[in-house]
Parts: C-alpha cells; structure tokens; sequence
C-alpha cells in the first residue's frame, strides 16, 4: 500500500497546499509593495509617504484594495469585451504562475524541473500579451499606442535578456533553477558576470515596463497607456500585475546572480529570509531608480537595447564561453 | 490517469483552436486562437517527455514570432462588410484547392508505411537518461553541426533580405550624435552673462558643431 502522500489525490493536495503556502505571502508582499514604494519614494522626496490609515499608514494597501473593489467596473463601447476581461487576468496569472519553479530555499520551489530557466523565459516572453491584447481590445488609440510601444520594448530587451541567461547557463552548467544557485556556492555569478548582471537588470526595469522604461504608461503623452480604458477591479489587476513582476523578476535577478538562499556571510546559517533580503535589496533599487531617473525617450530605449545591450551581452556570452572551455572549467564538461 | 485526460483535454483544445483559427471572422481573434494552439502544441510536448521543445516553442513561436504576427495583423484596417462579400465568389476556387489537398493527402496517407521499429523508439524519448536538453544538444553539435550552422545562415540571408527590402535613407529624419553630446564641454555650451539694464545681451555665433547634433 502506498502512503497517502503518493498516491494521485495525495499528489493534488500537497501540491495545491505548497502552492497556497508560496501565494498567499506572495499576494501580501505585493500589497505591501506598494506601500514599500509609496513610503521609499516619499523619503527620497522628503514626504511621509502614506501614514493616516491604521499605524504608520499600514491598512493603506487595503484602503486601496477596499476602494478598487467598489468602484464601478466601465467597459468602453466598441470594446472587444471578453478579451477586454481577459486581459489584466492574463497579466496578473502569468506573473504568479511564474513562480512555481522559483526555489525560495534548497528545494523548496514548487516544481523543481529540470528547465526552470526556460520555463520561466517562457512565461516572461507571455506577458506581452497582456499589454497587446489589453491595448487592442480597448478599441481606443491611446490604448493602442502605449501597447505597441510596450510590445517592441518588451520584445527588444527579451533578446539580451535571453543572452544574459545563457551566459548564466553556461557557468552553471544546468538548466535547474535550484543547481544554478548552488552552483553559486563559492561565488556569486554577479561577480564574474558583473556587465552582464547590470544589463539584465536595466532589462529587467524594461521588461516590467518600469521607470525609466515606463513609456507604455506615459502619463505624459499617452495618458495611461494600454490601460487607460480600465478601471476597478480590473485596473487594480494590472496595477497588482506590474508589482508582482517586480517581485518576481527580483526573484530572478536573486537566483541567477545574487545566490539565491545562500547566506553570504560564512558564520550565518543559509535560508529563506536570505532569499527575501536580496528580494527585497532588488525591490528597493527598482523603487530608487523611479525616484530618480526621468523617463527615456523612445529612441534612446531602442537603441540602448539594440545597439548597446545586445553587442555587448553577445560578446561577453563568446568570451565567456571561450574561456570556460579552453581554461577547462565548463561544469559536467 | 491524470496525463492521460490531461492529453486529452489539451489535444481537444489544440484541434479546437485550429478550428477557430480559420473560422473566426475577426483576424485578431484567429491569430490569438493560433497562439492558443501553440501553447497546448507545447503542453502536449511536455506530457510526451520533451519539456526542452516544450519551452523553445512557447518562447520563440509564442513569445516572439506570434507576437510580431498579432502586431501586424492587428494595424491591418479590415473591413468585415468586404470580406463577407467576396466568399461567394472565391469559394469554388476555395474547394478546389481543398480537393487537391485532401486527394494528396490520401494518397500520402494511402502509402504511409510504419517503421517497425518505430514503436521501441517511442517508448524512449531520451537515451540513456540524459535529460533531453542534453541529449539534443548531443546531437545538435555533433552529428547534425553542419546542417544546423547552416540552417543559421539561411536564418541570416532572411534577416539581411528583410532588412535591404525595408531599408530606406530618410534623409528627413533627426538623428542624435550621443557620444558628440556627451563630449561637449560646459565651456562650449554656456556662457555666463550679466545683461545690463535696458540693453539686453548680444547673442553668441553658433558654434559650428551644433549643426551635427
């Protein structure tokens, strides 16, 4: 007789437990992302940031979840309704499931597969398609051009992205989220791959469609972007989309360069709240930067991503490979 | 049990949305339909084993090549009235070329002969339980480098093709000199001057690099 843990519905339920167990805190630290953001950026901006609701402002993510819930969901006329509905759920479902392979400690994602590094490529080439489809469906032209603008932005910075990830693959010799970050047990990848680790997370900003890459948003020229026809609840989706992308490409940036879980300081044991810290270090930089750079403009963003990042990932990713080989220390070589 | 109506479900879905893809009047619906299929085309590789096919074909078919596809198609003005007009007059044509298909596809289907061998392979996606990513690399490198290098020029001539066919001088367009801007000095670019009262100051002359910025 097989324990009740292995058998198929045992399966599905410990499954379905993990996964509450990940999203549920996941959920709650976007909420607080925002109020991380508000009170970081007030700071830098010598304000106090928002503190009238509860103690130091602390129910203000729920005031504002409380407030979205109310208010009144308008669909435009000439809307392509159900892709109109579709498209915020996609936004925000592709920035959660991305995190089943993310191991927050040794062995503890969700799905430890062997492709994690694509897999989660994969998801984060999907997100476009929210922005695109929301932007069309809206059937309003501001909408469109801020999904446009957010679809070859998206597009151009996945490339060297893609070249960044592979020059990480290649020191780690595995394709296993969990093996990169041990392989990072005596140095991080940030050091020997310090270029690339800056362009991945100047991409990053990009493919979150963050200051200084914000021009899908342009508030100043576009109104809102692609999501300028959407409000209420399916606003707030968008909205909670964009933070659960930070954290999850933090998420990232922590596992492929900055050793995930690994403690970084010998005499302290290993853990979760190492992985949170460097979260966490991640976030406040994402914040820092949109408090103080202005937003580029649309030819800087092209070629910046095109005619800087990619000749350089490009070649770094051939160096790297060349002096992994010839010096012999390629992984399972 | 549960891979098995997993496949079930996702090859029912697949084949739906190819059926949507070309029925659908609105181009936009059928391009997403397409991706759907794409994206259950690379679940049914991960049931069968291949989770490094999988994943290549949701990032480049549906992360690139499709979104480039729906961005097109989407700038298209289409007129629905126009396209519902001309079905009556192309669809003899329509049946002809599905005829055509259907007699060659039978004939194809007619001859098909199964490797005897063929059903022992199946039962081993990967050999000797190197991951498949391995195992594709493996060959990828080794036995079949040439004609992958050379599926990487082809790929190459398509792109400079694209891009001679495209490519225009628009001696109109604005370019800016980033690295002649930031090797600009303050000294060349500002000048400190108290106007006196009721006489203004005179204007410097352009300075002859401003033209190239």
């Amino acid at each position: 007789m097989t324990p009740f843990w292995a058998t198929d519905i045992g399966i599905l339920i410990l499954s379905i437990v993990k996964t509450l167990a990940l999203v549920v805190p996941l959920l709650i630290g976007v909420a607080y992302l925002t109020y991380f953001e508000r009170k970081v950026m007030g700071a830098i901006q010598l304000r106090k940031g928002p503190n009238v609701v509860g103690p130091f402002g602390l129910w203000q993510p729920f005031a504002d979840a409380l407030k979205m819930l109310m208010k009144e969901t308008i669909i435009p006329t000439g809307a392509d309704k159900l892709l109109f509905v579709l498209a915020p759920m996609i936004t925000f479902g592709l920035a959660i499931i991305a995190w089943a392979v993310i191991p927050v400690n040794n062995g503890w994602g969700i799905a430890n597969i062997n492709v994690g590094v694509l897999y989660l490529f994969a998801i984060s080439s999907l997100g476009v398609y929210g922005v695109i489809i929301a932007g069309w469906a809206s059937n309003s032209k501001y909408a469109f051009l801020g999904a446009l603008r957010s679809a070859a932005q998206m597009v151009s910075y996945e490339v060297s992205m893609g070249f960044v990830i592979v020059t990480v693959l290649i020191l780690a010799g595995s394709l296993n989220l969990n093996a990169i970050v041990l392989a990072q047990k005596h140095l991080w990848f940030a050091v020997p791959l310090f270029p690339l680790f800056v362009i991945f997370f100047i991409s990053s900003l990009a493919e979150t469609n963050r200051a200084p890459f914000d021009l899908a948003e342009g508030e100043s020229e576009i109104v809102a972007g692609f999501f300028v026809e959407y409000s209420a609840m399916s606003f707030a989706l968008f909205f909670l989309g964009e933070y659960a992308n930070m954290i999850l490409i933090s998420g990232m940036t922590t596992t492929l360069f900055l050793g995930g879980w690994l403690s970084p300081v010998p005499f302290l044991p290993s853990g979760v709240l190492w992985f949170l810290l460097k979260v966490l270090i991640c976030l406040f930089v994402f914040v820092w930067v949109r408090a103080t750079l202005p937003r580029l403009r649309y030819d800087q963003l092209m070629a910046l991503g095109w005619k800087v990042f990619l000749p350089i990932s490009l070649v770094y990713l051939v160096a790297v490979a060349g002096v992994m080989e010839y010096a012999g220390w390629l992984p399972n070589a | 049990m549960i891979a098995n109506l997993a496949f079930y479900l996702f090859s029912f879905i697949l084949l739906a949305s190819a059926v949507m893809v070309v029925t659908s009047r609105n181009p936009v619906h059928a391009v997403l339909f397409l991706i759907l299929g794409f994206v259950n085309a690379a679940v049914l590789f991960l049931l069968a084993g291949a989770e490094f096919l999988a994943f290549i074909l949701a990032i480049v078919y549906v992360g690139a090549v499709a979104v480039l596809f729906l961005f097109v198609v989407m700038m298209l003005d289409v007129d629905f009235s126009a396209l519902n007009e001309g079905f009556q007059r192309y669809a003899p044509v329509g049946a002809l070329v599905a005829l055509i298909m259907f007699a060659e596809l039978t004939f194809i289907a007619g001859t098909w002969v199964i490797a005897p061998a063929g059903g022992a392979d199946r039962l081993f996606p990967t050999p000797d339980n190197v991951t498949n990513t391995v195992a594709l690399g493996q060959l990828l490198y080794t036995s079949y480098l040439p004609l992958f290098q050379l599926s990487g020029v082809i790929l190459l001539v398509a792109m400079i093709g694209a891009i001679v066919l495209t490519h225009r001088d628009r001696k109109r367009s604005l370019h800016q000199n980033i690295t002649a801007q930031h090797a600009r000095t303050p000294a060349q670019t500002l000048a400190m001057v108290r106007a006196p009262l009721g006489e203004g100051v005179a204007l410097p002359e352009k300075q002859p690099e401003e033209e190239t910025l």
